[in-house]
């Protein structure tokens, strides 16, 4: 029996937990050490940030078009300004950008409507993205064909060379993946051990020793006579390369279905390729993508080593516009707005493989 | 082996084609072959394009004077030495920068992923935002920055950068003293020794006491008392006989003391930083893979807080760590050949540099290289294997 009018009226919670007061005693004044700790990330922060935003920012040149416009007390991005479409397009001709600039939005745009999980017609639009977007970017951007001028791969660069070779290695590495990956999992020794020896091999070395290879080596392996453009020969490196890792990836994606699920669809008769393309690989490959995303973050990372053997990546043409004696002494400037668009890049990768990560674990809980 | 209804007559077997084993043999072989004319193929080319070059292959320029200078060199080099000994050098040179890059970023990646669980909250974004802003920017990019942007942009070694007058960095490198060590000195790397297999000695009697009388001594502390006392007593006792080389600022340049080139220095901040921030996260990761259970129930038993770490969290931890780990470790070093970029004289720069480009012999060259790197990566591979089996955890 309860009493109503002995009850006590409810209270608000005592003042000292509630509030950013409590917030702030918790979290960063709980005790003699964490205060210690606080009052020290406090003073690194200071010495970091203050310096940095006046730099930036504050005491920054925005506006001009030569180097007489920057006061040199802050950073002068008016060298990133008028260098900015060099850092896009490289040597691209300026009369034929519109070209890489379609490019750039099919890019994009199929991108997106992929990585987006409300737009509908998902398998057409890769399927696109994989088969038909290359061949039609490869048309465009090297022209030849309809009227368009050729513009030999030497004068490609940029962040556009930078997506491009990410964006081929990735492409071609993941048949050349599935199939190492089915390979090293197969119950026939040999084609296990090949599968092996390939995969070890690439991941043991450095990809700076396989473009070396590529550059170097690749025109001795062909008939004398076949001579490979020098981008090609990057590629052809990059995707061996980074087919090893896919296969691995691909390896640990085929690993986490249940067995059952293969002897379920070999008790239903179904061969060998049926299993795999019907009922492993499509569970597979949807828990795979978080890795498959990562992977690609670390392969556009290492595109820009592709400027040690002479192409000129996003990083590549930096580095050599910070060696045009009109624009001595902006190196940090360069490199800044460098890192800043290979972060927003990668930032923005990670994020996505990991909301992928969350939505994908949600689904597979038992 | 058949699952249809049976319609051959008893007693016949089914085509081959139809039996698994047999088909699997077919196509292996098929691969084999395939595999084998392939390589063939290739090698054929390689003899026809080299003889159309006219250069000829083996391993005959190991022992070619090599005729240039290298800047950092862990043994004595000179312009007059052989290819064979340039490889030595740039591989040295790989492993020294390896070696220090590992044990940097393992100490900076555990102070940082530690950090990323603290309680404090600002300290935990701050390893946050360590972690998410160098972990998404190429290692290349950072290897430039440190050294074209902050070491090559310091002052003349008229003006370097003075560090209580014994320390010097200016854009030649980092100018440390170098202790000389006098006749008297061969007694402490002895006394040093005999402190280490005494401790490992002390430990060991300790386990065993330990385990059969249950009584302990604070084995640990004793022995690094060991390790580091007896040494510095000797070192006392014997009049130090230890003198410092600063050096001095003579006309342009200093003289005497230590040298550590920016190269090395610029190659050695990025490796590390970048290696820390992927090497933070392995460390978080593996630290909440523990559940808290664990520690409640360590608690329950009423071990103290220092014992819990270390008998309950840890070792489960380092079981989830290390695999990762290792990897990391392996990307380092093998991301380390990207000194050729900046002129870091290690194996990739030397020799795949340097003496294929005066040698010509770009399969030798590109072989033995690559040969290094996987056998540093199975040597490591094998050791963590090792090592993960120890830790493995003992399913009863």
């Amino acid at each position: 029996m309860i009493h109503n009018q002995t009850m006590i009226n409810q209270r608000p919670a005592p003042t000292n937990t509630i509030g950013p007061l409590a917030w702030l005693r918790a979290n960063l004044f709980s005790g003699p050490i964490n205060t210690l700790f606080t009052l020290i990330g406090l003073y690194v922060l200071y010495l970091l940030v203050v310096p940095t935003i006046q730099w930036a920012f504050i005491n920054a040149d925005w506006t001009g078009t030569t180097r007489e416009d920057c006061s040199r007390e802050g950073a002068c991005w008016v060298f990133v300004k008028a260098r900015f479409s060099q850092f896009m397009y490289g040597l691209y001709p300026r009369d034929e950008v519109w070209r890489a600039n379609i490019v750039f939005a099919g890019f994009f745009a199929l991108i997106a409507w992929l990585a987006i999980p409300r737009m509908p017609f998902k398998r057409w639009v890769a399927v696109l993205a994989l088969v038909g977007f290359p061949v039609a970017a490869y048309v465009l951007l090297h022209g030849g064909y309809f009227d368009l001028p050729r513009v030999p791969t030497h004068r490609w660069g940029g962040l556009m060379l930078t997506l491009l070779l990410a964006s081929v290695g990735m492409i071609g590495a993941l048949p050349i993946g599935i199939v190492l990956a089915l390979g090293r999992r197969s119950n026939m020794p040999i084609v296990k051990s090949f599968c092996v020896i390939f995969i070890e091999f690439w991941r043991g070395v450095p990809l700076i020793t396989v473009l070396f290879m590529a550059s170097v080596m690749l025109p001795l392996f062909l008939p004398s006579g076949i001579s490979v453009d020098r981008l090609v020969r990057a590629l052809i490196g990059l995707t061996l390369f980074q087919s090893a890792y896919m296969a691995e990836v691909i390896r640990g994606g085929l690993q986490a279905i249940p067995k059952g699920q293969e002897e379920a669809a070999a008790a239903l008769g179904m061969t060998y390729w049926k299993r795999m393309g019907l009922i492993v690989m499509p569970q597979a490959l949807k828990m795979m993508i978080p890795g498959i995303v990562n992977t690609f973050i670390s392969l556009f990372k290492d595109t820009t080593l592709v400027m040690i053997i002479g192409l000129f990546d996003l990083l590549g043409i930096v580095q050599a516009a910070l060696s045009d004696s009109n624009w001595l002494g902006f190196s940090i400037e360069g490199y800044v707005f460098a890192a800043f668009v290979f972060w927003i890049f990668c930032f923005s990768m990670s994020r996505y493989s990991q909301y992928l990560e969350r939505k994908l674990n949600t689904g597979h809980k038992h | 082996m058949s699952v249809r209804p049976n319609t051959r007559p008893a007693g016949q077997k089914p085509p081959f084609w139809r039996d698994r084993a047999k088909r699997a043999l077919i196509f292996q072989l098929l691969l084999t072959a395939a595999v084998a004319a392939f390589l063939l193929y290739i090698v054929g080319n390689v003899q026809d394009n080299l003889s159309a070059r006219g250069i000829t292959t083996g391993f005959g320029f190991l022992s070619n004077t090599a005729g240039f200078g290298i800047v950092q060199s862990l043994i004595d080099y000179s312009s007059r030495d052989t290819y064979g000994r340039t490889f030595l050098v740039g591989l040295l040179n790989t492993l020294l920068v390896g070696g220090f890059g590992v044990l940097a970023a393992t100490t900076i990646g555990f102070i940082v992923g530690i950090a990323r669980l603290s309680p404090n909250w600002l300290l935990a974004r701050l390893a946050t935002a360590y972690i998410e802003t160098f972990r998404n920017i190429p290692l290349l990019l950072q290897i430039f920055f440190w050294y074209f942007a902050v070491l090559r942009a310091l002052p003349s070694a008229r003006d370097s950068l003075s560090f209580g007058e014994v320390l010097f960095l200016n854009v030649r490198g980092l100018y440390l003293p170098e202790p000389l060590f006098e006749s008297g000195f061969g007694l402490i790397p002895v006394t040093f020794l005999v402190a280490i297999v005494a401790s490992v000695i002390l430990v060991i009697w300790n386990r065993r006491r330990h385990e059969a009388t249950g009584k302990r001594l604070p084995a640990i502390w004793i022995s690094l008392a060991l390790i580091f006392g007896l040494p510095l007593l000797v070192l006392l006792a014997t009049g130090v006989p230890v003198t410092w080389d600063v050096p001095e600022l003579r006309g342009f340049n200093f003289r005497g003391g230590f040298t550590i080139i920016p190269e090395f220095l610029a190659l050695w901040l990025a490796l590390s930083i970048y290696t820390a921030a992927f090497i933070a996260e392995i460390v978080r990761s593996g630290i909440q893979a523990i559940s808290h259970g664990q520690t409640e129930a360590a608690q329950a038993l009423s071990l103290p807080r220092n014992l819990v770490l270390r008998l309950v969290v840890i070792p489960q931890a380092l079981r989830v760590i290390i695999p990762p780990l290792t990897s990391q470790y392996l990307n380092l070093i093998k991301n380390s050949s990207l000194a050729t970029a900046i002129g870091y004289p290690d194996l990739v720069s030397v020799f795949a540099g340097t003496t294929l480009n005066q040698t010509g012999q770009a399969i030798e060259v590109i072989a033995m290289t690559m040969a290094v790197y996987l056998t540093i990566s199975l040597l490591v591979s094998m050791f963590m294997n090792w090592f993960n089996a120890r830790v493995a955890l003992v399913e009863r």
